[in-house]
Formats: structure tokens, sequence, C-alpha cells
């Protein structure tokens, strides 16, 4: 008998578990153009996220983190989504994200989110919005940085 | 209010607790929760509370509401009463002779910093030493780092062995240095569930001229405590992990430190006299307890005690042991458990903590709540532990008085469940 309830199942997809136990895109970036260090105080959840931006470009990212399955396939998730694309697209998809976080439907039917869609599930879970948000936070918190080191270096 | 209850603990006896007889004084454990009957196994966070302290709380604000100290009216009579009285229960809770050597606090933490303020403030300098160990929880380190910092004192670590317990084999070596002035230790791990060799500790500062402070948070609600057969100079309690309400708690110290301390807080109720530029101090406990204190929660304390006196402390420390025995060996049986803490259940109060090969501990409790059980996940404010053994965080189970067989059972089924999704 499956005796795992029907939301279990809803959360943990396969997609997730997948990502989760076989994560994308793990490892240092040799060539990295900024690295942001995220950390959730409250559970322990870590990602050091490290890309390589050039002209507004990520032209390629890299992770390495220590958390729950949720935290991890996430941020596994949006790395291979976010490669090659602009920083107008990137924040894009993470404003796409966050809002299906928070129970926007609209949000978890925009094919731009792709595989990330498989995480709808979590919004119905509150306590463990954060940790599928902890990639995009280091995301927003990277481009921003990239950002104010460019005005720093142009000015 | 402070009838000597001390009956209560013999007639306890030795014969085992009954859970099924203790469960009907908690409403809150009556109750599904996704579906399912709640298993509540989050105890070392926060102790339930039974219908009496419920009523304790009930009558204070339904009857005797009034501000204590001040009032010549009836209502400020009760409520001083009720407040004043409770000092006596915790002080026999946990082997204190003298009511007024407790000062209520907000909790174990307020208690903890107000020792390392007050005594640490006036008492250490550079080149002193506080001893700690790699097992306290954040509210017995924090606030030494704080007080180390102003002072200019070094903090020393007792580390741990492999099965989490403190190793006692440098501590001769540490005390020679004759720079130790206070040893701060907690007397169960809330981490790991260990009971500490609190006595030996004690026994080995106070030769080498320092005083002990116990951190008593998980100690008074799952251990019997005695504060002279521990050697302890300052014992900390929280009130809401022993049956009580939150925001209450309680530091007992010996009558010539807690003299010999500055106050902690200025305001209300702790002065003597007020002047334009100085004021004296009131005398103990009051001197510590500056403002409106909580009433209501100290007076709901006596009837905490005196429920769990009428359990008997020895008893609940036993079914706690059972409990854990019964959880260590279900683990064992599921691929992929990691232990943490000692072998020997009764080694420990009711805590066990562990990791799973293929779930990480937040997946876990997800899961498990989904069945209706409730645990902790994640560092247990205990950061050093984890460091020790190398992980970001523990799934966490903690027994008390009202947990079952069943309770245990529903736990091991319910990682079944987290094996079925995770592998």
């Amino acid at each position: 008998m499956d005796r795992s309830t029907p939301p279990m199942k809803a959360l943990y997809q396969q997609l997730i578990l997948d990502h989760y136990k076989n994560p994308r895109n793990r490892g240092e970036l040799e060539d990295r153009t900024v690295e942001v260090h995220m950390r959730n105080p409250t559970c322990g959840d870590e990602i050091k996220l490290q890309l390589r931006i050039e002209d507004d470009q990520i032209v390629d990212l890299k992770f390495l983190g220590d958390g729950c399955s949720i935290s991890q396939a996430s941020v596994s998730m949006m790395s291979t989504i976010l490669k090659g694309k602009g920083l107008d697209e990137a924040h894009q998809v993470a404003r796409r994200f966050t809002g299906m976080m928070h129970g926007d439907e609209e949000a978890a039917r925009d094919s731009t989110l792709g595989n990330l869609r498989s995480l709808a599930g979590v919004a119905k879970f509150p306590v463990r919005v954060k940790c599928a948000l902890l990639g995009f936070d280091a995301l927003q918190e990277a481009m921003k940085k990239q950002q104010e080191e460019e005005a720093t270096a142009g000015s | 209010m402070s009838a000597p209850t001390s009956v209560s603990r013999q007639t306890a006896g030795t014969t085992p607790l009954d859970p099924m007889r203790v469960r009907g004084d908690f409403p809150i454990l009556e109750q599904e929760v996704h579906g399912r009957s709640l298993v509540y196994l989050d105890n070392a966070a926060t102790s339930q509370t039974p219908t009496a302290v419920l009523d304790a709380l009930s009558r204070y604000y339904s009857r005797d509401n009034a501000n204590v100290h001040r009032g010549l009216h009836e209502l400020s009579r009760r409520s001083t009463d009720g407040y004043e009285g409770a000092r006596g229960d915790v002080a026999r809770w946990i082997g204190a002779t003298d009511p007024d050597e407790i000062v209520w606090t907000r909790g174990a933490t307020e208690a903890i910093n107000l020792v390392a303020h007050a005594w640490g403030t006036a008492n250490l300098k550079e080149g002193d030493e506080i001893l700690l160990t790699e097992l306290e929880h954040h509210s017995n380190l924090v606030p030494w780092q704080m007080v180390a910092a102003r002072t200019g004192a070094r903090l020393r670590y007792l580390e741990l062995d492999d099965e989490g317990r403190l190793r006692l084999d440098p501590l001769p070596e540490i005390l020679a240095g004759g720079r130790v002035r206070l040893a701060a230790v907690g007397h169960v791990s809330n981490a790991l569930g260990t009971i500490n060799p609190v006595a030996e500790i004690a026994r080995q500062v106070k030769e080498a001229g320092g005083l002990v402070l116990v951190d008593g948070a998980q100690g008074a609600a799952h251990a019997p405590v005695d504060v002279e057969a521990l050697g302890a100079d300052f014992y900390v309690l929280s009130g809401h992990k022993m049956c009580g309400p939150t925001g209450i708690g309680a530091l007992w110290g010996r009558k010539e430190l807690l003299d010999g301390m500055p106050p902690y807080q200025g305001g209300g109720e702790m002065i003597s006299e007020v002047g334009r530029e100085h004021s004296t101090w009131a005398a103990l406990p009051h001197k510590f307890e500056a403002g409106t204190p909580n009433i209501a929660g100290a007076t709901a304390m006596a009837t905490a005690v005196q429920y769990l006196e009428g359990l008997g402390p020895e008893r609940i420390l036993a079914h706690e042991q059972h409990l854990v025995r019964r959880t260590l060996e279900g683990l064992k049986g599921i691929p992929g458990v990691r232990l943490f803490g000692p072998e020997d259940p009764d080694a420990r109060a009711g805590v066990v903590s562990f990791t799973m090969e293929t779930a990480h501990p937040h997946d876990i409790a997800t899961i498990l709540d989904a069945e209706g059980v409730a645990i902790r996940a994640g560092h247990h404010c205990a950061q050093l532990v984890m460091k020790r053994f190398g992980v970001p965080a523990t799934a966490r189970a903690s027994f008390y008085l009202y947990n079952t067989d069943e309770d245990v059972d529903r736990l091991l089924a319910g990682l079944e469940s987290v094996r079925e999704i995770f592998g």
C-alpha cells in the first residue's frame, strides 16, 4: 500500500527528486565574474552561486549548495533555464517564479519557467516557499552585485 | 499556593508512568492534523500545557489579575501571593531551599543573559576565561561571547566525543591555568539528548576556584534536579519546556552571589529609593525584576511544578528513556539512517536526533507533518554540534510524558513514507 498522501506526491514530483539527486551545473565556475553566498539562517540551507555575465548576458553559471530537496532542485532547474539568457529575461523568470511561489496560477502556466513549473506545489507549503526561493534570491543578489561593480568600474 | 508537595513525589512511587492517562490532561493532543491524529514529538522545542495550568492562567485573569506589590487591595494581595508563592514551588523542583534565590525571567535565555551581563560585566577582566561546551544551545553561547567581547575574557571549550558526550579528559589542563572564572554547561543537550556529567564538571571547576552555571532548559523538564548535588552556583530553567506557559522562566543563584551582583535592568519594582542622580536597589529577588513581571506565567508555574511532581521526575525520565530505546531500535532497522548522541538510551533524556541518507531533514519533517507527526528539523540552535558531526541539520524527535509507544510507531511508519518517496 502506498501510504504517502496526495499532497506529498504533488510536492515531491519525480522531476524535483531527479534534480535533487542529480543536480545540474553543480560545481565551481572558474571564469566567473560574480559570486554570491546565500544562507537561510532559520534552516541552514545554503547556496553559493557563481555566474559569468558578459554584455548583460548570463554566459554560464554554476552552484554549490547544501540543503533540502526543494532548495537544491530549484537552483539546479534555475541554472538550466538561465544559461545563455539575457539579464532582462533572468529578471523576468525570477519575477514569474516568485509569483508562482505566492500562488499566482497564471505564472505557474508560463512556459518560460520550463521545469521550474514542477515546483508549483511548493506554494501550498508556506514554510517551504523560502527553500524554493533561495536560488532566485542568490540570483537577484548576484545580478545586483555585478551591476554595481560594473557601475563602479565605469565611473 | 506553596504547600509542600514532596509527598506526591513519594506516592508517585516506582510504577511506570501511564501515558494514556496523562494524555487526558492535555486537550491540545486530541486533534487531527492533515486528517491524522496528532503525534507531537517536538517537546524539546516546547512542551504542551495541561488543563491544570490552563485553568491556573484562566483563574488568574478571570479572578485575581492586579499588579503585584503595589496595590493595597484584595486583588493585588492575591496576585502577589500567587506570584511570590510560586518561587517556592520552582525552588523545591530543583532542590533549592530559599525562594528568594529564585528570580523570574522571560525564560532560560534571559536568565543566562542576566548572569552574563550582571555577574560577567562586574567580575570578568582581560585574561579571565569562561568555559563552555560544544554541546551548548546558542542561548548558552552567544551571551558569553558578548560579555567576552566587552570584558576581554576568553572562551574555552569542552569538546564532544563521537557519541556526543562531553570529553572531560582535557578539563584538568584547562583548569590548571587558574583562569576559568565560570563554566556554563547544559544539563541536558537539546540537540542530542545527552545528559551531561554536570556534577563532575562542577566539582573540578569549583576546586579550581570557578563558578558553575547550569543551563537547565531541558534538564529541569526532563531529569530530576538537585542544585546542591550538582554543585551549581546558578541554574536556569524555562517554563514552557516543562508544562508551563511561554514567556516565563527562572534563574536560581546562590544568595551571596546574587547579592553581590549589580542589577540587570533598571525600572520599577527593582528599586528601594529613587533620587535625581542615584537610586538604591530592592532586596533579592526583586532587584533583578524590573517592570511589571509576567504575573500570570509565574503563578501558573506553581501549578506546572505541582503537576510534574504528581507524576515524579524519575518516572518521567524513565518513560522518556523507554521511548528513546524503542525509537533507537526502530531507527536501526531503517537503511540509511544515521543516529547522533549516546548509544545508551539511559545516557540521554527524551531526544533522538538522526539523518537519512537520501532525504534532507526538512523533507523528512514535511513528509511526517503530512502524516500528523510533528518533529523538528534544523540545527536546533546548536550549530557547534552540527559542525562537530559535519551535518548542516538533523531531524529530531523529542518525547515527553504524554508520548506513547504508538507515537514512536507512527514516527517509524512515517519514515517508511519518506523512503517510498526518496528511496
